[in-house]
């Protein structure tokens, strides 16, 4: 069984915010700042333009969990998409709970466009609570069904 | 929507191609249903690679291309131009960036990080796919400019965008511009005269037909974007009649109330009707309303109204907002210093002999309060033995600052030269940790300081200060010879970190623009974006983005002027078309679009539709989101291509 979970790779997709996570994710590269693979990143222009739906999409194909990167409270480049994006991940917790699911599956991260190291450490931390949850089981039925 | 989509892998020399299999990447995705060619290349960007991306799109007849390189912040122009020479949309074109999110994080992840990048181009293909051909939005510009911050970067800046014909609008929040260039006492290494360096230039901007001076003025609301910003501005109560007052400083002579200086960094008080120093501009007086009397109590006191010889001054909340129009922003909101009170092992500011190196200038200017003779504090006396220390909160990330503050170093070395200058018979110490003396003629001037004025450097760090009868215990380690020193100084003086302008965070935060983790305006590009903020139509000039001394200040304010009036050199200027969209045959008119949108860019029509401005529309998407039918989308953003992306991520998972 540890031998099982020390070889779960999670599948983690990523909402990064342009305005701030992205271009950390974009610093933590050219510093050569290492994190696990596990994170599948999708740029959006705001951490606010993140619909429940494609947080759902994402859990129902099968990815182990959602990663979202948001400005930090009071720096949204589009005044507060990052405040409604907070309640949104707030609501999905549930949703996930209603599923059967972890909430935990979802997580938001306020990142500022300097903090490369803040991605890295906040993938890296998510990559092992997300271990720690195990696969998603929607994808465990779908691989055995 | 594309149908033949060409992928091209750049090995970005062995960046990308050092640590991913970029052939087995090439493979890969040429099996996808879609991609008609796919090949690999050494450098993307450079002219060869272009030219495979041109002759692909003509020969393979290639309607979407996917470019595999690093950040599309960097390339993504460069391969929308090479698309656009070969007949290409632009829009058609996509990066995944797999060196910034893949090859650079993930050199010792090996399988994984192919399984990664596999995954990452089909995504961006996905996305390809439901791109749609766009055209550019064009906007006029609106031909002015709001320079933030009045100091000598904010002056440069204004001087040379309205030298160039345009109208410049200076906002400084103190009642005089001058900002701290106008406290220094001698500038290094040419020991100019600052005042008399400095006075021409304000007196300039305040003069200049083209530039309207808003002294004692604060930003308020903004709103638009590059080109047609709108920016309220809100001028602070003065309570004396700027028409009527002409400065004439009769008011500050009958004043009985004294408050410390804020120009003169607490060495000495100015009245509660007060102009910050004699060559203000504009010289115009204001009543500080926290300390007047008759503010206080609401009657008596007046003298100052007694005495002004034009009735200036009124006592009227003479509060008053007004709108501009602005089409590029340049942020100079300069630098502070860490207030002494800081530092325990410095007696936290309650040792009055223990002093930062601003109120040191205070004390050597000739027009300080002491007239330029150096005296201490305390008792007024002249001190004989002066200690400086250096890096106090500056490079010390276990407790304050991590940076260099840059400009130590050399004012350091010039206070002990002036010192020296002013008490021939004194002895000046200081304590460094390294010297950085790289700029014009600063090595030249450490040597000077050193060798002519005999100014001894002891390299290690000072543990505590104390006081000792009516001297100050200085103790210390010399770490070259490994030995304890002891010091008893007359003075001690503190080159504090160097630290952004107090309210910094509240203005970045209403232009919208980002800044590092200590403060410092963030540049697009640390390199080769340093005058740009990453919102597009603001500039950032002098240490607001970082500390750096006047030479550097003036060279990046008229940097930042020439970025400006590039930008408002021409008569429109192009904006991403990539903003929302409505169907209106699905739309239900529930509003919720209309409730969420920052902008106020979205109104519901007569026809009892969603209806989006595209003007003031952004692009963020937050409406799209708020969409309980999915009637509204973002262009070449929309929730399908978005969903298809999650699919081809997670796919094979």
């Amino acid at each position: 069984m540890r031998a099982a979970q020390e070889q779960f790779e999670p599948v983690i997709v990523g909402f990064l915010c342009r305005w701030c996570a992205s271009a950390a994710a974009d610093m933590a590269g050219t510093s050569r700042i290492q994190y696990p693979a596990s994170i599948l990143p999708i740029r959006v222009n705001c951490s606010g333009s993140v619909d429940t739906a494609y947080v759902l999409r994402a859990i129902l194909e099968g990815a182990d969990g959602v990663f979202i990167g948001a400005c930090h409270p009071g720096d949204c480049h589009y005044l507060d998409g990052n405040l409604k994006a907070r309640r949104r991940v707030a609501m999905l917790k549930n949703t996930l709970i209603t599923l059967g699911l972890e909430g935990d599956r979802v997580r938001l991260e306020y990142v500022g466009a300097s903090e490369a190291r803040r991605y890295a450490k906040a993938v890296k931390t998510f990559v092992d609570e997300v271990r720690r949850l195990g696969p998603n089981p929607i994808a465990q039925r779908r691989k055995e069904g | 929507m594309p149908e033949r989509v060409g992928v091209f892998v750049c090995h970005c020399g062995q960046n990308v191609a050092g640590v991913l299999d970029v052939e087995k990447l090439r493979d890969e995705i040429s099996k996808h249903p879609k991609v008609v060619h796919a090949e690999d290349y050494v450098f993307m960007c450079s002219d060869p690679g272009q030219e495979r991306i041109k002759r692909a799109i003509e020969e393979k007849e290639l309607d979407g291309v996917v470019v595999a390189a690093c950040s599309p912040t960097l390339h993504e122009d460069t391969f929308r131009r090479a698309a656009s020479s070969a007949g290409l949309n632009p829009y058609l074109v996509e990066v995944a960036n797999i060196r910034e999110w893949v090859s650079w994080p993930h050199r010792e992840e090996g399988e994984a990080a192919n399984t990664k990048v596999i995954r990452v181009v089909r995504s961006s293909i996905a996305k390809l796919l439901g791109n749609k051909a766009l055209e550019s939005i064009r906007v006029p510009v609106t031909r002015s400019v709001l320079v933030i911050g009045g100091g000598i970067a904010g002056i440069q800046a204004a001087l040379d965008i309205a030298d160039a014909g345009l109208k410049v609008y200076l906002v400084e929040r103190d009642p005089s511009v001058g900002g701290r260039m106008a406290q220094l006492s001698e500038t290094f290494p040419t020991l100019d005269c600052p005042q008399c360096i400095l006075t021409p230039k304000m007196t300039n901007v305040g003069h200049h037909p083209n530039v309207q001076l808003l002294a004692y003025c604060e930003v308020d609301e903004i709103s638009g974007h590059a080109g047609n910003f709108r920016v309220g501005v809100r001028r602070k109560p003065t309570y004396v009649d700027w028409e009527k007052c002409i400065g004439c400083a009769a008011c500050m002579e009958v004043c009985p109330v004294d408050v410390p200086s804020e120009y003169e960094a607490g060495m000495a008080t100015r009245k509660a009707i007060y102009i910050p120093f004699p060559q203000a501009v504009p010289n115009r007086a204001v009543i500080d309303s926290k300390n007047c009397l008759r503010l206080i109590h609401g009657k008596g006191c007046g003298l100052c109204a007694k005495v002004c010889p034009t009735e200036a001054v009124t006592f009227q909340h003479d509060e008053g907002n007004q709108e501009l129009e602005i089409g590029a922003i340049v942020v100079a909101t300069g630098l502070s210093v860490m207030e002494t009170e800081e530092f325990s092992e410095y007696g936290y500011g309650k040792l009055k002999d223990v002093i930062n190196a601003l109120q040191f200038e205070r004390i050597l200017a000739p027009s300080g309060p002491t007239n330029g003779e150096v005296v201490r504090p305390s008792d007024g006396k002249v001190p004989k033995e002066v200690v400086f220390i250096q890096c106090v909160g500056s490079r010390d990330p276990e407790n304050w600052k991590p940076y260099c503050s840059k400009i130590c170093c050399m004012y350091t070395a010039k206070q002990a030269m002036l010192y020296r200058h002013a008490v021939p018979d004194g002895q000046a110490y200081v304590f460094y940790i390294d010297i950085r003396s790289d700029g014009k003629g600063y090595e030249e001037f450490i040597h000077r300081t050193m060798e002519e004025e005999r100014v001894l450097y002891i390299r290690g760090k000072v543990g505590k200060v104390y006081q000792e009868g009516d001297k100050l215990r200085v103790i210390g380690a010399d770490t070259l010879s490994g030995k304890k020193v002891e010091i008893d100084a007359d003075l001690v003086v503190l080159a504090t970190a160097a630290i952004p302008s107090l309210g910094i965070e509240d203005l970045a935060n209403r232009l919208r623009i980002q800044l590092t983790e200590n403060g410092w305006v963030k540049e697009a590009h640390l390199k080769l974006r340093p005058l740009e903020t990453l919102t597009s139509g603001i500039f950032t000039a002098g240490a607001a983005q970082f500390p750096k001394d006047i030479t550097y200040v003036v060279a990046q304010a008229s940097g930042a002027a020439a970025k400006a009036l590039d930008l408002l050199a021409r008569d429109e200027i192009e904006r991403e078309p990539t903003i929302a969209q409505v169907n209106g045959d699905i739309c239900t008119a529930c509003g919720n679009c209309v409730e969420v949108c920052p902008y106020d860019a979205v109104e519901l029509s007569e026809e009892k539709v969603a209806k989006v401005n595209e003007v003031t529309c952004q692009g963020c998407g937050v409406c799209v989101a708020a969409c309980p039918s999915g009637a509204i989308s973002l262009l070449n953003y929309d929730s399908k291509q978005i969903l298809d992306m999650i699919s081809s991520l997670v796919e094979g998972g």
